[in-house]
This record gives C-alpha cells, sequence and structure tokens, in this order.
C-alpha cells in the first residue's frame, strides 16, 4: 500500500521544505528580528542560527548528503537552532518582529524536514525501526513544545493566557509535595479503588448475566444506552451521599467504568465461535470448564477495551466529581481552585502530572494486554 | 456393532416450515470400519454425523453407539470429533491443545504429558509441541487437531470434512496418513467428505445420501484389500466404485434446485 | 454445510415472541429499574421523614403513611421517580421557552453547544484521518499523540479553558464548544483511520490496474469503505460531545445549560432539579444517539449497504 502511495507522490514534500526554509532564512536577513530594530546580525546567537538553518536548506537542495548521516546533521541543526531561538527569546520577551517568525518558521520546517527523512529510513533492524517508530512522536511532541515556548515567549502571551512550558516546568519542579498529596488524594484513592470496584463489579455482574439469556438480551442494550450517557452526571448526588471525601469520587469512577465493563464482558463472552462450543460439548466439559478454558480466553480482548477505555474515564471521573466539593487537597480541587486565582501555571502542572499518570496507566494496561492476548490476530500483527 | 441407527428422522422448524434433514435412517456400522458419508451440500451428511455425537437431536428412530444413546456414549467421552476446522484455541500452544480435552477429563499431569507425546509422534508432529497454531500451517493445524481426537483415545473417531479447507496436495498426504493411522490403531471411523476419490481411497463402506429430504441413497461395500497406496487410484476396481458412488450421487441430485 | 439448528419457538403464548427478541427483556429490565429506584428511594429518605415524625411527636405512623411521605419529601435523598417526571414536566411545558427557569431553554443551550463542538470535532476527525491515512510521517508522528491526547483529562481543564478565553473576551458558545471538540474528534479519527484503511488490497490493486489517482481512490473506493465507521464513531463522538458541553457549562456562576442546573442544584441541595437535569441530559443523549442511527440507516440504504 505504502510503495504505491510512494509512485504516486505528486509533492516532493522534503524540497518543498528545504525552499520554505531558504526563503525564511532570507527574509530573515533583511528583517528587523526584535523590536525595537535589532537586525539579524546585532544578534550573534541569532545570526549563527540563521546561517545554520540557510545552509542547512541549500545542502538539501543541492542534493548533498542525503543519507542517514545527512539527515542526522539536519536534525542537530534543528535542534540547534531551536536553542539559540529560545535561549534569545527569553531575552527579548515579547519583543519578537518578522525576522523572529520567519526564523521560528524554518526551524519548525526544519523539523519537520528531519522527521520526514526519519519516517523513510529503510532497511534497518527490527530493533532500530522499533526505537524510529518511538523517536518520531517524540521528536513531534518536542517539536509542538518547542513552538509553544517560542510564540509564548517572543509574543509575550500574558502567563494568565497561556503560560511557557518552561514555567510549568518550574512551578512542577517546585511544588512536588502539593502535587504529591492532591496525585495520592485522588489517583491513589479515588481513582484505583473506583477502577478496581467498578471493574471487578461489572466483570462479576457480567458472569452473572451471562448465565440467564433473557437478563443478557434486556441488559445489554440497555447498558449500551447507558455506556452513551453523561454519567458524570451523577457527581454532585454522589457528593451529597458520600461525603467530600474520595469515597464520593470513587462513587462516581464505579458508575462510570460498570457499564463499559459490563456491555464488554457480555459480548466477549459471547464471541466463541459455534465450533469452538461444539468441540467442549464433545468432550462433555461442564459450564465452568467452558467457561474457563475456552469464553474467558476469548472475551479478554473485549476486557482488555473496557479495561482501557476505563482507565481514562476513571480519571476524569475523579477530577471532575471534585469541582462539587473536596476537602482542601486533590487535583480537582487544585485545578478549581487556582483558575480562582489566576495561578495558570499550576494547573498546568497539574494537567502534567494528570497527563502522565493517566498515560502510564494506559501504558500499564496496554503492556498487560499484549501479553495475556498475545495470540489475537491485532497483537501478533 | 459401533453404531445403530434406526429409522431416525430429523426435522427443523424454521421460519420458513419444516425442513427434512434427514428422514429413515438405517445404518450399522461395525467395528474397524471405515465408514464414509458422502453426498451433496444439505443431504444431511454433516446433519448425520452430529446426530451421532449427540451435538443434534433426532426427532424419530432410535440410535445407539456402542450400545449407550449418543448422550451417555458422549458423557463416557466415547468419540474423539474432528471439524471442518481445525478450531485450535490460539491462546495455546500444540501440546496445551492437546492437552485440552485431557484436562477436562481430569487426567494426571503425567498421563497427560505421556498421551501428548504419542498422539503428536502418531500425526508426525513431534517436535512441534511449543509452536501456538497461528505459527502452523493449515495441514499442519488439522493433523494437531486430529491428535486431539486422538488423545481422548477413543474406540470411535468422527471427523466432518476435516481436510475440505486444505489444497489437494496437502490432501492427498494426508489422506495417505490418515489411512495408515487407521491401519496402525484399527478405530472405527465415520467420515464426512464430499470428495469421491477420497471416499472410495479410505473407506470399507460408502454411505452415498441426497438431499430433500436427506436420506441414504446407496451403500456400498468396498471390496479394495484394506491396506491401500495412492497409486491404488488408478486401478479399474478403485474406478468402479468411483463410478458407483458417482452414478449414486448423479441420481440422487437434481440440479435444477 | 450449513446445518443451523433453529429450536421449535413458535407457541401459542403471544409473549413468546416479544420476550425471545429483545424489546421484551428490555422493557422488564426497565421496569425493575424504576421499581428499584422507588424502594430505594423509600428506604434512603426514610431516616429523614422519621426525623420529622420526632419532632411533630408522631409514634405508630401506619407504613403507608411512612411511604407516601417518603416519596413527596421537598428535598428527597433521592427523589422519587414520579417527583422528577412531574418536575420535569413543570419546566418544560408549564413555563415558557425563553424563561430562565424552563429545562428547555437550558437544554438547547446544551444541545446548541453540543452540536457546534460535535460539527468542528467531526470535521477535524475526517481531516485528520485523511491526512494519516495518506501521509506516513503525520501516521507515525500524529497518531501516537491522538492516542495519548485522551489520556490527558481534557475535561479537568475545561474550567480553566472558559475562564481563560473569557478574560480575553472570547466567551458564549464557542469556549464551550472547544471541549466538545476535544472529546469528539478523537472517536471520529480513530474510526475514521480504521475505515479508510479498511478497504482490502485487492481493491486497492484493482484501482491501481485502472491507474486511479489518490483522489479517485479515496472518492471511489476508500470513502465509501470508511462510511459505517464514520457512523459508529459519530455515535460514540456526538455522546462524548454531550459530556464536554455538561462539564463546560460547570465553572463560574453557572448560568445556563444543563451542567449549570447541575451545579445549582448541588449548591442550594435542589435534589429533584439535579435528577431532572440528569434525566433530561440522559434524553438528550438518547434521542442525540439515536438520531445519527437514523442518519445511517438512511446512508447506508442509500449506499445499499444496510444489512
Amino acid at each position: 500500500m505504502s510503495m504505491i502511495a510512494s509512485t504516486k507522490r505528486r509533492f516532493d514534500i522534503p524540497a518543498l521544505l528545504a525552499w520554505f526554509i531558504i526563503a525564511m532564512a532570507a527574509i530573515a536577513l533583511f528583517s528587523p528580528v526584535f523590536s525595537p530594530d535589532f537586525a539579524i546580525t546585532e544578534v550573534p546567537r541569532l545570526a549563527i542560527c540563521l546561517v545554520l538553518l540557510a545552509i542547512l536548506g541549500v545542502r538539501y537542495e543541492l542534493g548533498f548528503m542525503r543519507n542517514q548521516v545527512g539527515d542526522l546533521i539536519l536534525g542537530l541543526v534543528a535542534a540547534a537552532a531551536a536553542w539559540l531561538l529560545i535561549d534569545t527569546a527569553g531575552r527579548h520577551v515579547g519583543d519578537a518582529a518578522l525576522g523572529f517568525w520567519t526564523l521560528t518558521a524554518a526551524t519548525w520546517a526544519s523539523a519537520w524536514l528531519f522527521i520526514e527523512r526519519l519516517a523513510n529510513w529503510k532497511g534497518m533492524s527490527p530493533l532500530a525501526s522499533r526505537f524510529i517508530d518511538l523517536a518520531i512522536p517524540a521528536l513531534f511532541g518536542a517539536t509542538i513544545l518547542v513552538l509553544w515556548q517560542l510564540i509564548v515567549t517572543g509574543a509575550g502571551v500574558p502567563k494568565v493566557l497561556l503560560p511557557a512550558p518552561s514555567e510549568i516546568w518550574l512551578r512542577l519542579t517546585t511544588s512536588v509535595p502539593i502535587l504529591w498529596a492532591d496525585f495520592q488524594q485522588t489517583f491513589m484513592k479515588a481513582v484505583l479503588i473506583g477502577y478496581v470496584m467498578g471493574c471487578g463489579a461489572g466483570f462479576i455482574i457480567a458472569i452473572l448475566v451471562d448465565r440467564v439469556p433473557f437478563l443478557r438480551r434486556g441488559l445489554l442494550p440497555v447498558g449500551n444506552l447507558v455506556s452513551a450517557l453523561p454519567i458524570i452526571g451523577v457527581a454532585p448526588i454522589m457528593v451529597m451521599w458520600f461525603g467530600f471525601d474520595w469515597p464520593s469520587k470513587a462513587a462516581v469512577v464505579i458508575i462510570m467504568t460498570f457499564f463499559p465493563m459490563l456491555v464488554n464482558t457480555v459480548s466477549g463472552l459471547a464471541a466463541s465461535d459455534a465450533m469452538q462450543r461444539d468441540l467442549m460439548r464433545t468432550y462433555a466439559a461442564n459450564y465452568w470448564q467452558t467457561l474457563f478454558k475456552l469464553r474467558l480466553p476469548m472475551a479478554m480482548p473485549f476486557i482488555f477495551n473496557a479495561l482501557k477505555i476505563n482507565s481514562t474515564l476513571a480519571l476524569i471521573g475523579a477530577i471532575v466529581a471534585e469541582f462539587f466539593g473536596t476537602p482542601i487537597v486533590g487535583m480537582g480541587f487544585r485545578i478549581s481552585t487556582e483558575v480562582g486565582r489566576m495561578n495558570v501555571d499550576m494547573v498546568w502542572a497539574e494537567i502534567a502530572v494528570a497527563a502522565l499518570a493517566g498515560s502510564l496507566f494506559y501504558g500499564l494496561i496496554a503492556l498487560a494486554e499484549r501479553a495475556v492476548t498475545f495470540w489475537h490476530p491485532s497483537i501478533r500483527g | 456393532m459401533v453404531i445403530d441407527i434406526d429409522n431416525l428422522s430429523l426435522t427443523f422448524q424454521t421460519n420458513d416450515g419444516p425442513v427434512h434433514a434427514l428422514s429413515d435412517i438405517d445404518l450399522q456400522i461395525d467395528e474397524g470400519d471405515f465408514v464414509s458419508f458422502i453426498g451433496p451440500s444439505g443431504c444431511g451428511k454433516t446433519t448425520l454425523l452430529r446426530v451421532i455425537a449427540d451435538l443434534e437431536q433426532p426427532t424419530a428412530g432410535t440410535i445407539t453407539v456402542n450400545g449407550l444413546t449418543p448422550h451417555e456414549a458422549r458423557l463416557k467421552r466415547a468419540y474423539g470429533y474432528v471439524f471442518q476446522a481445525a478450531a485450535l484455541y490460539p491462546w495455546r500452544t500444540i501440546a496445551g491443545n492437546i492437552a485440552l480435552p485431557l484436562e477436562i477429563m481430569g487426567l494426571s499431569k503425567a498421563e497427560q504429558r505421556a498421551r501428548i507425546a504419542k498422539n503428536m509422534e502418531l500425526v508426525n508432529l513431534a517436535g512441534f509441541e511449543k509452536k501456538f497454531p497461528w505459527q502452523l500451517s493449515g495441514g499442519m493445524q488439522q493433523r494437531a487437531s486430529i491428535a486431539r481426537a486422538l488423545s481422548v483415545e477413543p474406540d470411535l473417531l468422527l471427523m466432518d470434512e476435516p481436510f475440505g479447507a486444505l489444497d489437494e496436495i496437502v490432501r492427498d498426504h494426508l489422506n495417505d496418513q490418515l489411512h495408515q493411522l487407521w491401519a496402525k490403531t484399527n478405530k472405527t471411523v465415520v467420515f464426512v467428505t464430499h470428495s469421491i476419490p477420497e471416499a472410495v481411497y479410505l473407506s470399507t463402506k460408502i454411505v452415498v445420501l441426497c438431499p430433500r429430504p436427506g436420506r441414504i441413497y446407496d451403500v456400498i461395500e468396498s471390496d479394495l484389500p484394506r491396506e491401500r497406496t495412492l497409486d491404488m487410484r488408478e486401478s479399474p476396481e478403485f474406478l468402479k466404485i468411483a463410478h458407483r458412488v458417482r452414478e449414486g450421487l448423479k441420481a440422487g441430485h437434481s440440479y435444477d434446485d | 454445510m450449513t446445518d443451523t439448528a433453529l429450536p421449535a419457538t413458535r407457541s401459542t403464548n403471544p409473549f413468546a415472541g416479544l420476550m425471545a427478541g429483545t424489546t421484551g427483556p428490555v422493557l422488564v429490565i426497565l421496569l425493575a429499574i424504576v421499581g428499584i429506584w422507588y424502594i430505594a428511594a423509600v428506604a434512603l429518605n426514610t431516616p429523614f421523614q422519621e426525623g420529622i415524625y420526632e419532632r411533630a411527636k408522631q409514634t405508630d405512623v401506619p407504613f403507608t403513611q411512612l411511604v407516601s411521605d417518603t416519596l413527596a419529601q421537598e428535598r428527597p435523598v433521592l427523589p422519587a421517580p414520579h417527583q422528577v417526571v412531574e418536575e420535569i414536566y413543570k419546566t418544560t411545558v408549564l413555563k415558557k421557552v425563553t424563561s430562565k427557569r424552563s429545562l428547555v431553554y437550558h437544554t438547547w443551550i446544551t444541545l446548541s453547544t453540543t452540536l457546534l463542538g460535535f460539527l468542528i470535532g467531526t470535521t477535524l476527525g475526517i481531516v485528520l484521518a485523511i491526512g494519516i491515512v495518506h501521509s506516513r510521517v503525520l501516521d507515525k508522528s500524529l497518531m501516537p499523540w491522538v492516542i495519548s491526547s485522551q489520556t490527558i483529562p481534557i475535561l479537568a481543564i475545561a474550567p480553566m479553558i472558559i475562564v481563560v478565553l473569557n478574560a480575553v473576551g472570547i466567551s458564549g458558545l464557542l469556549p464551550k464548544a472547544m471541549i466538545s471538540t476535544y472529546l469528539s474528534f478523537f472517536p471520529v479519527t480513530v474510526g475514521m483511520v480504521k475505515g479508510l484503511r479498511s478497504p482490502e488490497i485487492i481493491h486497492l490493486d484493482l484501482m491501481h490496474t485502472y491507474s486511479a489517482s489518490r483522489l479517485q481512490t479515496f472518492w471511489k473506493l476508500r470513502f465509501p469503505y470508511a462510511v459505517p465507521y464514520l457512523f459508529t464513531s459519530m455515535k460514540i463522538g456526538i455522546a462524548a460531545s454531550l459530556v464536554g458541553a455538561i462539564v463546560g457549562e460547570l465553572p463560574t456562576g453557572a448560568v445556563a445549560g444543563l451542567g449549570a442546573r447541575l451545579l445549582a442544584g448541588s449548591y442550594y441541595g435542589q435534589t429533584v432539579q439535579i435528577w431532572s437535569a440528569l434525566l433530561m441530559a440522559a434524553f438528550l443523549a438518547g434521542s442525540l444517539v439515536a438520531l445519527i442511527g437514523v442518519i445511517e440507516t438512511l446512508a447506508l440504504k442509500r449506499m445499499g449497504m444496510a444489512r
């Protein structure tokens, strides 16, 4: 498929990018980089940056060093240019002029060019290509962060609107105790306990329901419907019933995770085909033998699907439920109060922790899935 | 006598009215027989096999397997069943798949290991114990499923078009292996197929069925010697039997529907 | 061989057919839920009611009296279904639509946010999916972030986004719709990528033998293949979009919308109001998903893909 795609390519995107870099560098040469009236030659760091980018663009256009070493140099140049820009922008906050923006655009284009080249590397060992597959999204993420940093500092975006990544990082590293306490309250208590209980209850009820065909036929559509409902709305009620502390949040998480687990497990238990069930019948296997040896293994991909969906739902449920009342600790509490005080960098630090926790949680479940359902066509590749 | 079927009928109730899948079947199968059911689609050959295996219930008539009802025979694990597809569990290794019925029967670990080794040897799969089914070819998978059926150590083997999905070359090879296995173990085999050469090559008795309603059209006792080779398929005796089967299939089948 | 065994299902009992399908069981389950709700309402409201009796020095209250009293409290722990239905009736039919106390008004606010966010989200999702399917670079660099974007609990920053955008003068529907967009683009992107890649190699090879351009391959092969996936993911997307709209209404002032009704209800302990907003939101979600289902059926029938 990709082979067909490459022969049909009409635009040579790398070449276009290289031209773009050269054009941007040319504009930067003749326009002010910072107001008032700093020309590029007056800011040595940016001058180096410009020269680097220009050489890179010209070199690529000339077709010189179009190999893996050349690509790596491309990456190094892009990184160096980004570093020089970030460093200089920090000294002229909010004063960026046309020259600075064209250089930013050129840096961005060179990072893109690098990723573009990297994605087309061929003929590597499986380990190396696995590494590249991880590096590409990481580089993409880093590019976004760099652009974020440059735009925010260059244009002098007010901190209340959007803090720069560097400010968020600073806040993150200086508020570890608060963040840790919030994390414990929200994640270790509400999310994990609610998640285990919600998924566990959904699983057990699904097994029970599965024994009664009438219930199964009735519960499946109802469960599907409930999965589509904005269950998060029960948060205020749970806070009224179970108080301000974490049990009310865990209750919200239980309700949110219960239905996806129920629906997925019930459909998973129905996933074995007629021939496999006949096979167990010819062995005169009893209900439990069929359940444990055939139907549960068969249901595992479905169950893991629910576990993955629920891992994100649980975090959202716990944080949003805290908006309806908490003791003075917790990620949702911190977010809503710090927004009120316009401490936006603290909010972002909290978000970063939540995102990291959420990704790790999801990643762990995905790893467990690979280990348990190694046999499934979608995993064995 | 291993299987005795007397005046057996099976009617399915569908939304389009009743379907007579089997009608007035009379059949006796002796110990050590290799019996093939052959016929066009919808003649009920698979259904008949499933009745013997207690996977379908007849609506009239009687059937005994080893003198028991099919239900009792199933509970005593009196037969091994091989399906059209290998139906191996992808999360178990080949050895694990063969162990499946043994685990259900509650055999000891040592006994399980002994039977796995013995039956994998029997189907020429020794050395593949630790592989997963999806790492093997279709023919090897089907051989593993035969080993799984044999591991129950039944006297009766029920096979439902086991080689239907395989290509001709693999099929010939497996036919030969199955024949040798049968000659070695002296089991009773009931074999569903729609390939005439396969039926003639393997069987001591060929049952030709025809559809609407599903019934027995002809029962052919093969006069070929018990020991057979693939070359025999060119011999006049072989062709004579094949011809009779083909005539039976033609007569029992109207092609306009 | 397709010998399917169909057991004799035709019997003389006219309810047998109903109960054998899904309609009957679903109805029974729903009735059971209402029944459990009533029992729970009585059980949960009893302690408060007994407190009232104690203060009024009433003893030996008959059980029927207790039941009817627990189901008619002003601010019950759990309102009875009929109280909620009555509240919904009062705030929809009996109030003018433009009134701030009309539930229709609040529902409309939430609905318009949901739809705007869903529209932007679906468009964004389709565009991203087309990019990802056609560009190796986008596939490798963007796709992992699309997936990990959902592990970021965006709902948590919903309040901040709205406060911040308000601070710079962007207010009204758009900030709330952005949250809906963020939640709804994901299922659409993932579903469409799967759908656009669902044509088999043999079909792509066929287009290749015709020397079809990428655009032709897209419109004549990939897109039709992706339509069923699109509808499936749009159903998930619109439900997520509604959640986004409700949570987007939570912060600052709680002026209008179903989310605001939830928050106001929880401030003043108006449980009946919370439940009526919840039920309304559930009804809205159900109707929106059903609406997409209807469009799906019509579209697939038109395209000859209906089963």
